[in-house]
């Protein structure tokens, strides 16, 4: 039995019931990801002696029945943003590439209390920035559907590692499309919560306002179990919310009936994909058929989101990423000549072209003179959006669409024209923008047999609705079929 | 409109970014951000007049922490990832004259 | 000189407040811990840390901001001030440009005859930097990130203050209100209380503001006395040379005295203030403003005229007492115990000023307890020690806050009340100094005074003179 073609829950039952132990499902994990790495390169870092000894640690607490929640003993990748203790942390940046931090992130810890054993960390596009995972420094991810297709960004290691059955779950973050789009190219069901439900703590920011950790998975059962074991209320964020509801498996019932879903007539047009498009109506029959009530809506200002974000993310980008100046940690330049050239040579040889490129802009819209024309703007436009979804949730349950508008491209395509690869975000950077709760699902397969995603967008603290509305769609899709190299 | 950002523009954002970049990469970077602004600047086809510029998505107010010492000498963590340090303290090319 | 000029001052304040611990962290704010042993990820700014507002913060910039008479911002925010420097770990400075917490404030300061109001623009909160030390050995600069992150509050006046009285009445005040309130001891020279300069001029009569400078590194009164002089005279000789005066920062060097332009290429001086997403806004209530209001300590104006009023001191003794609230807090504290108010002011006046000024220090650096003045005065109010006893004996009370009633005991300063022990000692002077007798028979006073100091010599000083003095005469006259 391949330990790791098990959902999360499958696994933990499992080991709930002795018939595997920790150690074996860590072992299974790490064997896992020594023969698929060549192919996949999913990790930057696999902690191999940290899994063994975490994962007899764990077995002794679910032995003297300290620990008994459904993901003890479970192993899982985080993607290389979020800080561990003792493991190296480099968000793919030559930058950080011998950073360990001193603390771990909250989201971790909180896994960690449900028993969690950490496998290593997956590989992204540098500090996140970028929708194909080829912005890493230390190479690009492949998409275990496709080897010579990019498993999608900033999250494609996770993505890649759960689709490649590397790990049964992973942790990514989503600041713009970077856990439901290369969920969606991978195959895998990805969650971005509202804003504010899971602990920012330790996550490296790219842009404080939008970012947000959430669970990549094979189902969503799973995406639900693993969202309430990492999302709490965390004194150390100010962002952070204090919920009513942390039950987000309780919404797990295979039932649409009543459910209002609009999907954005605005989304379906031009420049998606026929088979995408058709995949995503089929989805949305689907739900109909199970008694969802189904219309399609104009939500308005759609076009507007990618500029308004990148003008918000790269303003804050270019802030987060000044700390990195070659004083307290990270990268410095071994030859220079006085303060301002060491900043200068640490930054441009520590940082990739696109984060280059980000904070670039970034520091121009705060520029004297420009602040008001760009970035308030965005601002101002951030809250015409918000109101536009508003308005669409008086009427709507869930906001169904595609996840982006084509299935995964070819390795080397994406990074010559990023204004092109921007516009890829089209579906998911509004969800950012206003805060809301969103998850993706694969749907369908494309000739090619590459994964379709669906997404479902919740209004403000609605994670249920979606979980509920995906669960209901899953339970009729069946089992998503492994990529052919498993 | 179309949006033109010259030498002295790209050296000057360069300053205040801290980022050296090489004849090529400035002219890349012009292009990318001449196509990144227009493209930016069909946010002015919206009239966004009298619409509050909206910084936080959701009313979140007030959030404090007590005035009480939590934290003690943890200097070693601090330092653990520096590239340089002397006498306890990040060691940086002079700062004064 | 053909013109005549007038001089445009504003200044822009900054107060380290009182706090235990930094504005966004629980690291402790005390003076004096090893380089770097006051930091956590957050004030070193790790990557993925995040700050969270320290509550007393905000208290203290509204008590300052209401007893200078601000309105409070009950929607403020905070933002990020974006610029490289070794001091400044996240390359951002926490602070508040859109939204300042406190605006429109004003405070009455005396000028010339009367009083003058300088206008307050606004008060704001943000964080400290940290500190750099030049290491000659290796030739490169240290960083220490204890101070970074201790909160601040910048106090920044409309360009209201014509010259340096002006400047210093300010700043006094200032210091006053602030230390009253609790909020910081705002000492200057420790870098608690700092004023940068900001200052033009322009030809008398003239209505327009001439460019300003902004003057960094005044670390005293005197040095911003100088400061200003040195200023104002290098921008009326550029003007009179026809040359202009660049908008830019000067550096002072109190011991050169003499300034110098802060700027370089490498700083733009283009801080790309925004938002910051990592903190959530601030609303402040009405309840919570009046709760503050409600606890505002009686500061230095309303102190001055109630001891007047209910103590009956004399103005100028009102005046020095309240002149520090350390002088004033012992004051109350000690005619609290019973004391005669006019009495503890000539002792903190008197006796206690003269053996500050001996040590070079400062009222807040005084050491002895209200109950040790209390007591001493006792003593000298039941006639148990004299005047001069009582002198050498506060020398003791102000050094080492010894028990005076104890010390007395112990060293035996106590004065003689036995009459008849004294009677006896002042017969035996008397018959021994028959010359000094018919002199005052014949009218010379002074020897009156002589025979006074041979009886308290022998006495060892422990009688009173007022009971030497009625004795003697009885016996003179007998």
């Amino acid at each position: 039995m391949d330990l790791m073609s098990l959902t999360a829950l499958e696994l933990g039952r499992k080991i709930k019931a002795k018939e595997v132990s920790v150690l074996e499902a860590a072992r299974a994990a790490l064997d896992a990801v020594k023969s698929r790495e060549e192919t996949l390169h999913a990790f930057v870092t696999v902690d191999e002696e940290g899994a063994l000894a975490q994962a007899e640690q764990i077995q002794k607490k679910i032995d003297a029945g300290e620990l008994s929640g459904p993901l003890a003993g479970v192993p899982v990748a985080v993607k290389d943003v979020m800080c561990t203790e003792g493991l190296r942390t480099t968000c793919s940046s030559k930058m950080l590439e011998n950073f360990v931090p001193v603390y771990t992130a909250e989201a971790v810890i909180n896994l960690q209390k449900a028993g969690a054993v950490v496998i290593g960390k997956t590989n992204m596009d540098e500090f996140a920035m970028g929708s194909t995972t080829e912005t890493s420094a230390f190479g690009a991810t492949k998409n275990p559907y496709d080897a010579g297709r990019v498993p999608g960004g900033s999250s494609g290691g996770s993505a890649a590692a759960v689709a490649g059955r590397e790990v049964p779950y992973a942790l990514g973050s989503d600041t713009g499309d970077s856990i439901r789009q290369p969920s969606a190219y991978c195959g895998v069901t990805g969650l971005k919560p509202t804003y504010g439900t899971v602990s920012r703590y330790g996550l490296i920011a790219y842009a404080s306002s939008l970012d947000q950790i959430g669970p990549m998975t094979r189902d969503v059962s799973d995406c639900a179990a693993v969202l309430e074991a990492i999302a709490s209320y965390d004194p150390k964020d100010s962002t952070s919310v204090k919920r009513e509801d942390y039950d987000f498996t309780s919404a797990l019932t295979d039932d649409a009936a009543g459910t209002r879903i609009g999907i954005p007539r605005d989304y379906m047009g031009e420049g998606l994909d026929p088979e995408v498009k058709a995949a995503i109506y089929a989805a949305a029959k689907e739900l109909e058929r199970k008694g969802a009530v189904v219309e399609e809506f104009d939500l308005g200002l759609v076009k507007y989101a990618i500029p308004a974000y990148y003008v918000i993310a790269c303003a804050e980008a270019s802030s987060n990423l000044a700390r990195f100046d070659g004083v307290k940690y990270g990268y410095r330049a071994e030859e220079f000549e006085g303060l301002h050239d060491m900043y200068k040579k640490t930054r441009s040889q520590g940082f990739g072209p696109e984060v280059k490129r980000r904070i670039m802009l970034g520091s121009f819209v705060l520029s004297s003179g420009y602040y008001d024309a760009y970035y308030v703007k965005a601002l101002k436009v951030k809250a015409l959006i918000k109101r536009a979804f508003d308005e669409a949730f008086k009427r709507y349950d869930c906001i169904l669409g595609p996840v982006a508008p084509a299935t995964a491209p070819e390795l080397g395509k994406s990074l010559r024209d990023p204004l092109k690869m921007y516009l890829s975000d089209i579906y998911t950077i509004s969800v950012n923008l206003a805060g809301l709760p969103g998850i993706s699902l694969p749907c369908g397969m494309d000739k090619a047999g590459l994964p379709i995603g669906m997404q479902l967008i919740g209004d403000a603290f609605q994670e249920k609705k979606i979980i509920r509305t995906a669960y209901a769609y899953e339970c009729s899709r069946g089992a998503f079929p492994a990529p052919k190299m498993i | 409109m179309a949006n033109r950002i010259d030498d002295e523009m790209i050296e000057y954002v360069g300053i205040l970014a801290k980022l050296s970049l090489s004849d090529e990469e400035k002219e890349k970077a012009k292009k990318d951000m001449e196509e990144m602004l227009d493209y930016i600047d069909t946010l002015n086809e919206l009239d966004t007049e009298g619409v509050e510029p909206m910084s936080h998505t959701f009313p979140v107010y007030n959030v404090f922490r007590e005035d009480v010492v939590t934290n003690g000498d943890e200097r070693e963590k601090m330092q653990a990832n520096a590239p340089k340090v002397k006498n306890g303290g990040f060691v940086v090319p002079r700062t004064v004259e | 000189m053909s013109k005549q000029y007038e001089t445009v001052i504003g200044l822009e304040v900054h107060v380290e407040l009182a706090t235990k611990t930094k504005i966004f962290c629980g690291c402790s704010t005390a003076f004096g811990g090893a380089p770097n042993t006051h930091t956590c990820p957050v004030c070193t700014g790790m990557p993925g840390s995040l700050p969270v507002l320290n509550k007393q913060v905000l208290e203290y910039a509204v008590a300052v901001g209401l007893a200078t008479n601000c309105t409070i911002t009950q929607n403020c925010k905070f933002d990020r001030k974006n610029y490289f420097y070794p001091d400044n770990p996240t390359a951002y400075q926490i602070s508040q440009l859109y939204f300042p917490v406190c605006r429109n404030g004003y405070v009455e300061v005396p000028s010339g005859d009367g009083t003058k109001k300088i206008r307050i623009h606004e008060i704001h909160m943000e964080e400290d930097a940290g500190k750099l030390v030049h290491d000659e050995w290796d030739d490169c600069t240290l960083v220490d990130f204890n101070r970074k992150g201790v909160p601040l509050i910048e106090i920044v006046s409309e360009p209201d203050m014509r010259n340096a009285d002006e400047v210093i009445a300010y700043l006094e005040k200032l210091r006053m209100t602030i230390q009253y309130l609790g909020a910081s001891d705002c000492k200057l020279q420790e870098g608690s209380m700092r004023a940068d300069v900001n200052l033009s001029v322009r030809e008398a009569g003239s209505t327009a503001f001439g460019t300003r400078t902004e003057m960094k590194n005044l670390n005293s009164f005197k040095a911003i006395a100088r400061a200003i002089e040195r200023e104002r005279k290098r921008q009326i000789e550029l003007l009179e040379e026809g040359r202009k005066v660049i908008q830019e920062t000067r550096r002072w060097d109190d011991n050169k005295e003499y300034s110098y332009a802060m700027r370089s290429k490498e700083d733009a001086q283009d801080y790309r203030y925004f938002p910051e997403p990592d903190l959530v806004p601030i609303r402040i209530s009405d309840e919570y403003i009046a709760a503050i209001r409600a606890r505002q300590p009686e500061l230095r104006d309303a102190k001055m005229a109630r001891y007047i009023s209910q103590y009956q001191l004399p103005e100028y003794d009102a005046e020095i007492l309240t002149g520090t609230k350390k002088l004033a807090d012992l004051f109350e504290a000690t005619v609290k115990l019973g004391s005669a108010p006019k009495e503890v002011s000539n002792w903190l006046m008197g006796d206690t000023m003269k053996l500050l000024k001996e040590a070079e220090k400062e009222p807040e650096d005084i050491s002895f307890s209200p109950e040790n003045l209390s007591k001493l005065i006792g003593l000298i109010a039941d006639g148990k020690i004299n005047r001069p006893t009582a002198k050498a004996v506060f020398e003791k009370v102000f050094a080492q806050d010894i028990d005076p009633e104890k010390y007395v005991e112990e060293q035996g300063l106590g004065m003689v009340n036995d009459t008849d022990a004294l009677k006896k000692t002042i017969r035996e002077i008397v018959d021994a100094n028959p010359q000094s007798v018919a002199d005052y028979k014949a009218g010379k006073t002074k020897a009156m005074g002589f025979l006074v100091g041979q009886t308290m010599k022998a006495m060892k000083g422990k009688a009173d003179p007022g009971m030497v003095n009625r004795i003697l005469t009885e016996i003179l006259n007998e």
